[in-house]
């Protein structure tokens, strides 16, 4: 991606970033460590915060103490105060300053300190960050990355769960990335932060610390112990728009990403069916073209989230198969999703899409 | 528990013991503020306190915060009733500048006019007008300008509204381009994507309007923040109407330039009417705008918006100030918005239609020419001719932008336009919606 061949960019434009790496080439050839997730994520600020002095990073209680989640600790005290602050309690204020900084020249990463939080600053998301660039004849853009924590399974009620995806996979202008694992986290940070365009940036909060396949009775199982956690050290991207298949399958295409990309692995092992898993990383743009060949081969599909289901993300996946794959459908195209209600704490684990219900779309579906 | 209190001094706290002795209220109601005339009333302005040019001292421009406070309830003013500067703030302007300030306001005021005729010929979508508050505009675009490193990102940036053209006109920017954008024609950079007035130049140091009120205030000081993390003395100018200060981008944008001190300047334009809300709807009368900066702990400057020199002036100020790495300003600029809100708008439904007239500040161009004038820089004649060379300047300029299409006559845009620009490049989805629609 280059915008200097755009012809309406016009010679006072700062230079574009210098062309990002291809996904398989890293600076350490090879080197990996163990991460979480949290630490994957904050490898990826403090990589291009050494490579690229635009970058700066901000949030509610994310400079000097690291964020509530930890994902820039010690940002501050390696890249000085200047790079890496708190912000005052202001969403509006934290995106307003980043759409700012952004078209300024910098590249802003912001963190917003869950995406229940967010909607004080959706205005300049939607309105302003999406919109600059189109606005301006290109003239203007607001390459910033707006990082936020979704989804639930950690008790936190209705206002520290929600999955609001489909509020921002709705808007022109902007790219929409949830990654499931340290490795994907990582190398999407990355190329989030190069991306010239803004990103909304979703971090399962569940996964930060290991994989959680829904069995929220069983013991948690720590990224140390799973390969997506051996994550290469430097610099290295995973490009957007691209979606990975999990587990190949042929008897039916699960749709997912985030938390049930791991709860689809579970359910589809217990029902005992063949399935072909897709974590989709990237939500807007969708990597459509792998999840229409995926359904083209199985004929089934079932589509996975956390978020609710009216006019959620699960509804513009499955027009998207409806459209391409019509003549190959065997079945209902099935959503198991969070149900149309607050997020609870007391019935959460009724509420969260977990592994039974999951099985129970797949056996449906291969028995239709 | 308050059991040490004696029973006088506690009878004393919980009593209805008011100020006119009278107690409470018969009764308590919604308090629904109104303005002192509707149609029909004469205009009344009383309101609105004029302190001759001596009142209003003028601090040093790394005076602490403080030292402003009582900026923020006096009017800075140059120019008195006679068009005679005077004062702490007269910034002894040469005559070639204040020529120069004239020119661009009655450029202003002529090309606004034009597109109003052009809205109503059906040639524009809409159209605005900063009518009787053109100085506004000017007067900062030039002070800014003095030393401007130049404009751009990395640069100065002023983050207007819809009523500051004056600042495009001031900054050089091309009239034939300009009324392109009001006719949404192939000369129009922005090829449509935004309703006319909605400019963006960045080079003219005119930041994309948005549309949406307010939005842009937290970006000018996120741009100012920008500056400072790299150490350059650029500003961020951010403008709003008095109105849209009850939004909350407002006070994020005044709670981040007060933390981080950034080089930024938050102006507040109050030009007294918010479409049809007076500006007691938005709270300007129980304090004026520019105290709400000393909450924040921000320099406060309020000044007399119609006045060339004066907003010439504070402008000059605040952007020392901030160039100097002394922090932010709030500067609210008292005007009149004589014209309609926009093209849309019909006044005369909510106000005197005299009120302009009425408007104890005067006129900004006559209030400039008579200045000159009293000088003895200016004869009426030379008034004349910079009156008629602007319209001449402006008429070619629509002339030939017409030249180009209007909005529903000979423009070529395409529709593959629309999906230009929405990303860096355009992703799968659009490519296959641009290949729908037969492109």
């Amino acid at each position: 991606m280059s915008v200097d061949q755009d012809p309406y960019t016009p010679a006072f434009l700062p230079a574009p970033a210098p062309s990002p790496p291809s996904s398989t080439e890293t600076a350490s050839a090879g080197q990996t460590r163990s991460m979480t997730m949290i630490e994957a994520i904050r490898d990826a600020l403090a990589v291009m915060m050494a490579r690229d002095e635009r970058v700066v990073s901000f949030g509610e209680d994310a400079g000097y103490f690291g964020g509530v989640f930890r994902c820039t600790e010690g940002l501050q005290q390696e890249f000085g105060e200047h790079r890496s602050f708190d912000t005052p309690i202001s969403e509006s204020g934290i995106v307003g300053a980043a759409v700012g900084m952004a078209s300024y020249g910098l590249r802003p990463v912001a963190e917003i300190q869950f995406a229940d939080y967010v909607y004080p600053g959706y205005d300049q998301i939607v309105s302003e960050a999406a919109r600059l660039r189109s606005r301006s004849a290109g003239e203007l853009t607001a390459p910033l990355v707006v990082r936020m924590p979704v989804g639930g399974g950690i008790r936190g009620g209705q206002t520290h769960s929600q999955s609001p995806e489909a509020l921002f996979t709705h808007v022109a202008g902007l790219k929409v990335v949830l990654p499931s694992n340290p490795i994907d986290a990582k190398g999407l940070l990355i190329a989030s932060i190069e991306d010239p365009d803004p990103v909304i940036f979703l971090e399962p909060k569940r996964l930060y610390n290991g994989p959680f396949d829904g069995h929220h009775d069983r013991p948690i199982q720590p990224w140390s112990r799973h390969e997506l956690g051996n994550v290469p050290e430097g610099h290295y991207t995973i490009p957007l728009g691209e979606a990975t298949i999990v587990r190949p399958g042929s008897e039916v295409t699960v749709l997912a990403y985030g938390t049930l990309r791991f709860v689809a692995e579970a359910a589809a092992a217990e029902a005992g069916v063949d399935a072909e898993i897709i974590d989709l990383r990237t939500l807007l743009p969708l990597d459509v073209d792998t999840v229409a060949a995926s359904v083209a081969k199985t004929g089934r599909c079932v589509i996975a989230h956390e978020a609710t289901r009216t006019s959620g993300f699960g509804a513009e996946l499955s027009a998207q198969v409806q459209e391409r794959c019509f003549d190959h459908l065997e079945a209902p195209i099935t959503r198991v999703t969070g149900y149309d209600t607050p997020y609870p704490v007391g019935l959460e684990w009724v509420y969260f899409p977990g592994p039974d219900r999951v099985a129970e779309a797949l056996r449906q579906v291969m028995a239709y | 528990m308050v059991d040490a209190v004696s029973s006088d001094a506690a009878e004393a706290a919980n009593s209805m013991d008011t100020a006119d002795g009278h107690g409470p209220r018969t009764e308590l109601r919604l308090h629904v503020p109104a303005p002192a005339a509707r149609p029909g009333e004469d205009p009344d302005f009383s309101f609105l306190a004029v302190p001759p040019v001596d009142e209003a001292p003028r601090p040093a421009v790394d005076a602490p915060a403080t030292d402003t406070y009582d900026l923020a309830t006096t009017l800075i003013r140059v120019l008195d009733d006679d068009g005679h500067a005077g004062g702490a703030w007269d910034p002894g302007l040469d005559a070639g500048t204040l020529r120069a300030g004239l020119e661009h306001m009655l450029v202003t005021r002529t090309i606004e006019e034009q597109f109003m005729l052009l809205q109503r010929q059906g040639k524009a979508a809409f159209a605005m007008r900063s009518l009787g508050e053109e100085a506004v505009a000017v007067s900062a675009a030039m002070a800014v300008g003095v030393d401007s490193p130049g404009y751009g990102p990395g640069l100065d940036m002023h983050f207007p509204t819809y009523r500051q053209s004056g600042i495009l006109v001031a900054n050089g920017h091309s009239l034939v381009e300009m009324t392109c954008q009001i006719l949404s024609n192939e000369g129009d950079r922005l090829k449509g994507a935004q309703l006319p007035v909605l400019h963006s130049v960045p080079e003219c140091g005119y930041f994309s309007i948005s549309g949406n009120l307010a939005t842009q205030l937290p970006q000018a000081v996120g741009w100012a923040m920008a500056g400072a993390i790299e150490g350059n003395r650029i500003v961020g100018v951010g403008w709003t109407g008095e109105g849209a200060t009850a939004e909350n981008d407002f006070h994020s944008a005044l709670v981040f330039a007060s933390v981080y001190q950034p080089p930024s300047i938050t102006c507040v334009v109050n030009n007294q009417w918010a479409i049809s809300s007076f500006q007691g709807i938005a709270g300007g009368t129980n304090a004026s705008f520019a105290q709400r900066g000393i909450g924040y702990g921000v320099a406060t400057l309020r000044v007399d918006g119609n006045d060339f020199l004066a907003g010439w002036a504070a402008t000059r100020w605040a952007t020392a100030r901030a160039r100097g790495g002394f922090g932010p300003t709030l500067i609210e600029w008292v005007t009149y918005r004589a014209a309609s809100h926009s093209s849309s708008d019909d006044p005369s439904k909510y106000r005197p239609v005299e009120s302009a007239k009425a408007w104890p500040l005067g006129d900004p161009v006559d209030r400039l020419t008579e200045h000159l004038i009293g000088l003895g820089e200016l004869t009426l004649s030379d008034v004349e001719a910079i009156r008629s060379s602007a319209r001449d300047r402006v008429l070619a300029a629509v002339a030939e932008a017409e030249s180009m299409g209007t909005l529903n006559s000979g423009t070529s845009l395409s529709p593959v336009d629309m999906f230009r620009h929405v990303y860096a490049e355009m992703p799968p989805h659009l490519v296959e919606q641009r290949q729908e629609l037969g492109y």
